[in-house]
């Protein structure tokens, strides 16, 4: 209870803060509107029902993109982390190309795939797999020796002891990647429908783009504010009940 | 009740010993033919480094009778713990062979149980969960029977009120438990024991000695346990071997006939480990290599 109200009074000093530099004038509002006006943005397009509709558009990219790239990126880390061969060959492109920020997907992207959804796919895709794969890999690796000799005495053998110790012991690590995989996908998502206009569906960030077009600042900082809630929402939503789960059984730092 | 699920248990693993403890090393005195438990023939283990080889273990040979209770002790280095993982199939024999029940070891089983200094219990299960990952791997139990079988093996190590609890909730003295409970869910007729009380408090491995006495009689086990803790070995040991280092071979061979259950602090158990201690140095009598030494021999030696 107390941590809630200091929390609501620091979003209260920041709205405060906000309305006084806007009512002192020192800029245009076209550069800074006022909170009311932003207010007044979110309450029209969540009513007109342009907000959802890019929400949904945005989360059905980024969802089917993340699935994906975890689905993919987890085999490869287990492959690396395996097989000497696969380490030395896909290991070094996986940690090569999660170092290639995601945007940079976007024109080859756009020359593949044209204006379409699979442009969008396929950038988010490239921002998730990579660093899903990694965290995979280390996750393997930090598996402590004694928990598979340990499993081997009592008669585990090969996909088991994969499946029934293995992966669950790295089960910390992949919540890790499994967050940064989602944050990169977030990233890269938002990169590529501010840059590429699809006409299959408006997601957020082209919402964001059409503000910076129109000039119009309150639609910027009103979806940017969506932006911000999706991403909090989710991480709640998606890894909390993980963290959760982690902290009861391993006793790790609880978190959120 | 606990009586009740030991024959239970027993009775559903036809296999096992079904003679009482005096019988069984009754009938090992009196008749050779009976098949040894564990043997080790001539083995040789070089283990092969980048600053060199080095040779772990060298001509080792070894029997162990069914429901014997061995403890090895030798400084770090000595091999026991290397002797132990080729018992268990851990790692292969450079030279020579292991036997378990006649049948040469090509690798772990569920018939020769380890237990290692760290609990090495996984994180991701309760209690419960970490004693039936055992059971889960031997074949022609059903899900209730397992479940039995475990909570059993938990009552039997004191931990009947802590069948849920997550790992990190336990003491190191109560991981121990677990692991051992996890050790003995799956009737092992073996259990292989690499320092398990080395980690734990003077307190809590007192209370250890008791428990695993009473174990290894009510459930007739054949134990070979590795300790660097003479005293340990003196309490434990039907038989202690001494290791000597560079290269690992056993030195001495003592037979403890000392009544049970034994206390640590007695002054028997005492008198051997004093002469244990010194055989661990080099310090005794080249002469009595490779001799059985007994009772007579540890009064000589410590009067």
């Amino acid at each position: 209870m107390k941590r809630l109200l200091f929390a609501s009074l620091l979003f209260l000093a920041i709205l405060l803060l906000w309305q006084s530099v806007v009512s002192i004038g020192v800029w245009s509002p076209v550069l800074l509107p006022s909170p009311e006006s932003v207010l007044r943005y979110l309450y029209t397009s969540i009513t007109d029902g342009t907000l959802l509709e890019a929400s949904l558009v945005t989360m059905r990219r980024l969802l089917l993109g993340y699935c994906i790239g975890l689905v993919l990126g987890l085999p490869v880390g287990l492959l690396t982390a395996r097989f000497e061969i696969c380490e030395d060959t896909i290991g070094v492109i996986a940690l090569g190309l999660q170092t290639l920020p995601s945007v940079c997907w976007i024109p080859l992207a756009l020359l593949w795939f044209g204006q379409t959804e699979n442009a969008m796919l396929f950038v988010v895709i490239m921002g998730s797999v990579w660093s899903m794969a990694i965290a995979t890999d280390n996750g393997v690796r930090h598996v402590p020796p004694i928990y598979l000799r340990a499993a081997r005495t009592m008669g585990s053998r090969g996909l088991h002891t994969w499946f029934a110790v293995v992966l669950p012991a790295s089960l910390p690590f992949l919540v890790t990647g499994m967050k940064q995989s989602w944050a990169f996908a977030w990233r890269s998502l938002m990169a590529a429908e501010i840059y590429v206009t699809v006409l299959t569906g408006f997601g957020l960030g082209q919402l964001l783009h059409f503000g910076r077009e129109l000039n119009s600042m309150e639609q910027v900082i009103g979806v940017m504010i969506v932006i911000v809630l999706i991403g909090l929402s989710t991480d709640k939503i998606l890894f909390s009940p993980w963290e959760q789960f982690l902290h009861h059984r391993w006793g790790t730092a609880k978190t959120g | 009740m606990m009586n009740f699920w030991a024959e239970h248990f027993h009775r559903s693993h036809p296999e096992d010993p079904s003679l009482s403890l005096q019988e069984t090393s009754e009938r090992c005195r009196s008749d050779d033919t009976v098949q040894a438990k564990l043997v080790v023939e001539n083995v040789s283990k070089v283990f092969v480094t980048k600053r060199g080889n080095t040779e772990a273990l060298v001509g080792i040979s070894l029997v162990v009778q069914p429901a014997e209770f061995v403890c090895l002790v030798g400084r770090s280095g000595s091999g026991k713990s290397t002797l132990l993982n080729l018992i268990a199939g851990l790692e292969k024999p450079g030279q020579g062979r292991v036997l378990a029940d006649g049948k040469p070891v090509t690798g772990p089983g569920a018939d020769r149980m380890m237990m290692f200094q760290e609990p090495a219990l996984f994180p991701w299960l309760d209690v419960i969960g970490n004693v039936l990952f055992g059971l889960k791997l031997k074949s022609g139990l059903t899900r209730t029977e397992r479940r039995e079988v475990a909570e059993f093996y938990l009552r039997s190590v004191g931990l009947e009120k802590f069948v849920h609890s997550n790992i990190h909730e336990l003491s190191g003295g109560m991981k121990q438990r677990v692991a051992l409970a996890r050790a003995l869910a799956p009737n092992p007729k073996v259990l292989l024991m690499d320092e398990p009380f080395a980690a734990l408090d003077a307190l809590t491995r007192e209370q250890f000695y008791d428990d695993i006495q009473r174990i290894w009689r009510e459930y007739k086990k054949t134990i070979v346990l590795v300790t660097h803790n003479v005293r340990e070995a003196a309490c434990l040991g039907e038989r202690v071997l001494v290791f000597s280092k560079h290269p690992g071979r056993i030195a001495h061979e003592f037979i403890v006939g000392l009544q049970r259950p034994r206390d640590i602090n007695s002054v028997a158990v005492a008198n051997y480990a004093t002469v244990i201690t010194r055989a661990l140095k080099g310090a005794l009598d080249p002469e009595l290599r490779g001799k059985p030494l007994g009772a007579d021999e540890v009064a000589a030696l410590t009067a």
